[in-house]
């Protein structure tokens, strides 16, 4: 634990690109869908799993893992979401609740009999162990990694959301799924496409996180608060916002579970209800 | 046919009077389980209050565990300092449920569905965090023990094979389930199912919605306490567990299972839930809550009204065939 301040601080930026990256999908669906998933962290802890078998088991290298784990993610969201999800986007959010529970006491349970309670370990490769020094401040290489694997892909998913047609479609439907389907935009597809790309993505970040938030069988419920929290505090739909929302909510968390570790929970548990009824609509409703 | 479609009516019923028979046969037909069956009927109150800010208000909660467990600690305090009278500790417990629901019903029952679940969530784990951190008082994740309770009404001592608790948890039950038929059937709980169905509507009709739903939450969050305060005097012990997420969670399976907006489908939930649970702890509890996910999903598919809305609704159309 790296004791500086700029040292505590770029911890919580590390730990805000994981929980970006885990919950930009759910904020993306929650936004298109309204479909309140607590399921999401189910796909992360998949990703972490499927990381950690091919890693342990199959002797596969860490990162070659990773492709691995976004894939994995891709194929379990898209079965689930054209069997399952796609039933229930008209239903109530009471409904969605009870069924996403359901499949996260069901990935839960399923994760314990496979793999066993306890956490797995996770072998990084030397270039990713240790501490390098810039600018006079001693970071940890494997979060260093982290923070620039997840800007790379926030990089990538904002142009691609801004200047491809896909992107196009993806923002129509957000706005107003009605009017975007009269338009002809098959909102089904993108619905599916959205879903998909946001499973793989949390399962990705699932893998990523292992080093960091652990990975044992009630990973889905242990970090659901902060997935949801992302997606609240940011606004749902926001790309940019579910970024700033998790930036905010990975320093203030570290920090103040370093500097304050008895009233470390409260200080996020205050800050959610605080901004939630400041701003319904999350921080980009706010900075509008 | 669903909930919604009812015009009240406040005659009993018989198969009302066949499930609190039942109630009472369970004493004398299982004398070697009322230690379940007084859990049955605690985890059933619970339901009860949920059922009446859920079922009939709309209002979906995942921070319910909150107000059970402060009327918990709060009876559980009193015993644990000298005061062992067991109906005060209940009225207390109700209060410090009831206080606590009146106090956060401001920030809870604002926003949508998304909004309002975010926000109760994050209260109960506050609650919980609270107890967690206040461990010279509560004490911490050991739990609060020295909950010794006084005789029932000065006659009647808790005793190991929890006869007393049995009928004590049976009348309390019974007292507050007539209360909330009364809640229900009377024209403010006719409003609150109009807000239910359609909020936007209801202030057209002269209802102050937010006064009505912040009177409903409290009174629920009253009876939650009492539920609280009975499991803590029933079990003369108060564990942080009382207030966690998962107690809400369960509740709300519970309710969603055995049907909401009935009343009854809450203590239907809670019996089964217990039972089941109680019969396959035996096998790994892992398989358990396997189990337990996939019935969730399948409830949602195929028995959207749970137990006590199929049941109920077979018997209206029923009733509307024979017309």
């Amino acid at each position: 634990m790296p004791g500086s301040l700029p040292g505590v601080l770029f911890d919580g930026v590390a730990y805000g690109s994981l929980l970006f990256l885990i919950s930009v999908g759910l904020s993306v669906t929650m936004g298109l869908m309204n479909f309140i998933n607590l399921a999401h962290g189910a796909f992360a802890m998949a990703g972490g799993y499927v990381c950690a078998v091919a890693m342990n088991r199959l002797g596969i290298p860490f990162v070659a893992t990773l492709p691995l784990a976004f894939l994995a993610g891709a194929v379990a969201g898209g079965i689930l979401e054209s069997l399952l999800y796609r039933r229930l986007y008209r239903r109530s959010p009471l409904d969605q609740v009870l069924f996403s529970l359901g499949l996260t006491l069901m990935s839960v349970a399923a994760a314990t009999w496979v793999f066993g309670p306890g956490s797995q370990p996770v072998h990084l490769p030397d270039f990713l162990l240790g501490q390098v020094r810039v600018a006079g401040v001693d970071l940890g290489a494997y979060r260093l990694f982290l923070v620039a694997v997840v800007s790379l892909i926030a990089l990538a998913l904002i142009a691609s959301l801004r200047m491809t047609k896909a992107g196009a479609r993806i923002r129509a439907s957000v706005d107003d799924a009605q009017a975007a389907a009269g338009l002809g935009i098959d909102v089904g597809r993108v619905f599916a496409l959205t879903f998909t790309l946001g499973s793989a993505l949390s399962a990705l970040g699932g893998a990523l996180s292992i080093d960091v938030f652990g990975l044992d069988p009630t990973f889905p419920l242990k970090y659901l608060v902060y997935f949801l929290l992302v997606v609240v505090v940011g606004g749902s739909g926001s790309i940019a916002g579910s970024l700033l929302a998790s930036m905010v909510l990975g320093v203030l968390d570290v920090v103040g579970k370093y500097y304050v570790p008895q009233i470390g929970a409260f200080v996020i548990y205050g800050l959610m209800i605080a901004l939630l009824l400041l701003s319904p609509g999350g921080l980009r409703r706010m900075a509008r | 046919m669903s909930a919604a479609g009812r015009v009240p009516d406040a005659r009993w019923r018989p198969a009302e009077l066949v499930f609190w028979a039942a109630a009472v046969a369970v004493y004398f037909v299982f004398p070697h389980h009322l230690v379940l069956a007084s859990q049955i009927l605690i985890t059933g109150l619970f339901a009860l209050s949920l059922d009446l800010i859920l079922g009939y208000a709309g209002i979906v909660s995942l921070g319910h565990a909150a107000m059970f467990g402060s009327g918990a600690y709060a009876a559980g305090l009193l015993a644990h300092h000298g005061w062992g009278e067991p109906v005060s500790g209940l009225l207390a417990g109700g209060a410090a449920g009831a206080a606590l629901a009146f106090a956060t019903s401001f920030v809870a029952l604002r926003g949508g569905d998304l909004t309002r679940l975010m926000v109760t969530l994050g209260i109960g784990l506050m609650a919980y965090e609270v107890a967690n951190q206040a461990a010279s008082i509560t004490g911490g994740v050991d739990g609060l023990s020295d909950v010794a309770m006084g005789k029932l009404l000065g006659l009647f001592a808790f005793d190991l094979g929890g006869r007393t608790a049995y009928v004590y948890s049976l009348a309390v039950l019974f007292a507050v389930f007539c209360l909330s038929r009364r809640i229900v059937n009377s024209p403010f709980g006719l409003s609150l199912r109009g807000i239910r169905d359609r909020s936007a509507r209801m202030p057209a009709l002269g209802a102050p919605v937010s006064l009505r739903l912040t009177a409903v939450y409290t009174v629920a969050g009253g009876i939650a306490g009492i539920a609280g305060a009975l499991l803590a005097q029933t079990t003369q012990f108060v564990g942080l567990e009382t207030l966690g997420f998962s107690r809400s969670a369960d509740l709300l399976i519970m309710l969603v299972l055995g049907g909401a907006g009935w009343l009854y489908g809450g203590m239907v939930g809670a019996a089964a839930f217990l039972v089941a649970q109680d019969l396959l702890s035996g096998m790994n509890p892992v398989y358990w809550q396997f189990w337990l996910g996939l019935l969730l999903v399948l409830a949602v598919f195929f028995v959207p009204g749970g137990i006590v809305g199929t049941l109920a609704g077979a018997q209206l159309r029923r009733l509307e065939a024979r017309r």
